[in-house]
């Protein structure tokens, strides 16, 4: 994408009918750090990559608790994300306050999309820079859902986000015709083995990776360390067995790529 | 201004006014709309029992205006959305009111035309938040609400008063009933009743209502909540007896008097 002189405002169209800065606003989304959603019939799990500004700082959090049958995980200007996450938190309590009952997703999906296309229809403002995974139960069943700065939403049975995700995505792509009927388990191996492709090369620990579940009788929490390095070691050990398509294992490389390649991210993005 | 005295339990009389907030800034006695101070047209007692299948409510068709029974074909319950069924003593205009607010509430529902829809649980709800935040700005919707439903094959049976008092019962009764109906209730209501006995359970409590509270009148419906969704029977009246021996002769004993 080069620069034009229809760019300047989210308020002016292009010739071509584009909205140039909203779409610069989607290019935010892809520099953050990779953020992975899968859904079965009964679970939703919400995978994100810990990045760190250095190796001083601690990781900065991608994945939020909405309530407890809602979760989202956010790539893009992760103070975007802060702000969006503490808007659907409040849509989510005021619903329970007054209805005693679980705000359906769906609902707080169009909620937020109806936010982010308000920012791109003032010319005093400027669209959220964060893409949004929101994924949650309701009495129609799990959903999981990606929200856009366009204001657009689509319902997806597994997705990624962020950079590098599209490796994540061809594996996804390759699998989730069987993530409907996945149990739990499965449904985590798969997410954290979506997360390893986004990392190509890296060694996978589970330092590395911020894994949340929800489902069914299961309210949205995050995963322990503990429980992440087990699943881990469940391919890691026995490479060749476990590969679909026969990536290369990673712990030959042994070469901690880390922050290498991100030199050129803004810090505020993560 | 006429003060009404009656016995009751759904009344309590404020004999001075309170002027409403409208925002300006300055206040004159003459501009401000008054906030309720008592009813004029009520209904009297709702009872509702949970059975077998979902919820039988009970209600006569009475709106009185103080001590005369004004009005006889008044419906004192509305089905709310697909699994609700809503009852109310007290105020009939306030009653419309509430059913005004259900009816944007149900549309907004509908509107959304997502799979889900608003349960007997919702609706009990937000009419406590209702009728309490009314109640904390000094203007209460001078109603007692039961809210009666099935959804997913659970039976939900709740009440609100005017103060914004909510609580889920196997069975409810609302004014009187509450003195007269319960105790018959609490003896003889068990779970998964059949409709037969439901009803006739109901029409036991009815019929004593209809002997004893003055604002009762012989009209009654009976509605029934089950997954299918709402009946409201057509009005009929219960059969009562007179022939009591006092009764015939009431003087017998002292010459004289009526």
């Amino acid at each position: 994408m080069f620069r034009n002189q229809y760019d300047t405002d989210v308020t002016t169209w292009s010739p071509t009918g584009r909205l140039f800065q909203v779409e610069y606003a989607m290019e935010a989304v892809k520099q953050g750090s990779a953020a992975i959603g899968l859904r079965s019939r009964s679970h939703v799990v919400l995978a994100s990559v810990n990045k760190a500004q250095s190796e001083l700082s601690s990781h900065q959090r991608k994945i939020f608790k909405v309530d407890d049958h809602i979760g989202v995980a956010i790539a893009g200007l992760t103070a975007d994300g802060r702000v969006l996450s503490r808007y659907m938190r409040s849509e989510s309590i005021n619903h329970s306050f007054t209805y005693e009952s679980p705000l359906p997703v769906g609902r707080l999906v169009v909620r937020l999309a109806d936010k982010a296309q308000v920012c791109t229809q003032r010319s005093w403002k400027r669209p959220y820079g964060v893409g949004l995974l929101v994924g949650g139960l309701d009495e129609s069943g799990a959903h999981l859902y990606y929200n856009c700065p366009s204001g657009n939403y689509f319902e997806y049975q597994a997705f990624a986000i962020g950079s590098r995700s599209q490796a994540a995505k061809t594996y996804l792509e390759r699998r989730f015709e069987s993530f409907n009927e996945s149990s739990r388990e499965d449904l985590i191996k798969d997410a954290i083995l979506a997360i390893r492709e986004t990392l190509q090369g890296e060694t996978l620990k589970s330092s590395l990776c911020t894994v949340s579940v929800l489902g069914v009788d299961e309210p949205f929490h995050f995963l322990d360390q503990d429980s992440i390095q087990k699943v881990i070691d469940t391919f890691e050990n026995v490479p060749e067995e476990e590969e679909d398509g026969g990536e290369a294992e990673a712990e030959a490389a042994a070469a901690e790529q880390g922050g290498a390649g991100d030199q050129d991210v803004a810090p505020m993005e993560m | 201004l006429p003060v009404w005295f009656s016995i009751n339990a759904d009344y309590f009389f404020l004999q001075f006014t309170i002027p409403i907030d409208n925002g300006d800034s300055v206040k004159t006695a003459e501009a401000d709309s008054q906030r309720t101070l008592y009813p004029y047209v009520t209904g009297t007692s709702i009872v509702a029992i949970k059975y077998k299948d979902g919820v039988l409510m009970a209600s006569d068709m009475g709106g009185s205006y103080g001590s005369t029974l004004r009005y006889k074909n008044i419906e004192r319950m509305k089905a709310i959305g697909k699994h609700s069924l809503l009852g109310a003593s007290g105020e009939i205009s306030d009653f419309q009111e509430i059913l005004r607010y259900l009816d944007e509430l149900v549309l907004n529902d509908n509107m959304w035309d997502d799979g889900n829809s608003l349960g007997p649980k919702e609706v009990h709800n937000y009419l406590t938040r209702v009728m309490y935040n009314r109640r904390n700005k000094f203007n209460p919707l001078w109603n007692t609400l039961v809210l009666g439903g099935v959804k997913n094959g659970e039976s939900y049976l709740g009440m609100v008063s005017m103060i914004g008092v909510s609580f889920e019962d196997n069975h409810v009764a609302t004014g009187f009933g509450n003195h007269l109906a319960r105790p018959i209730l609490r003896d003889e209501w068990h779970a998964d009743l059949s409709f037969e006995d439901g009803v006739k359970l109901l029409e036991k409590c009815m019929r004593v209502l209809l002997y004893r509270d003055r604002s009762a009148i012989n009209k009654l419906q009976i509605a029934k909540i089950t997954e299918e969704g709402v009946t409201v029977s057509q009005p009929y009246s219960l059969k009562t007896f007179w022939e009591f021996k006092a009764f015939n002769n009431p003087t017998a004993g002292a010459e004289g008097s009526w």
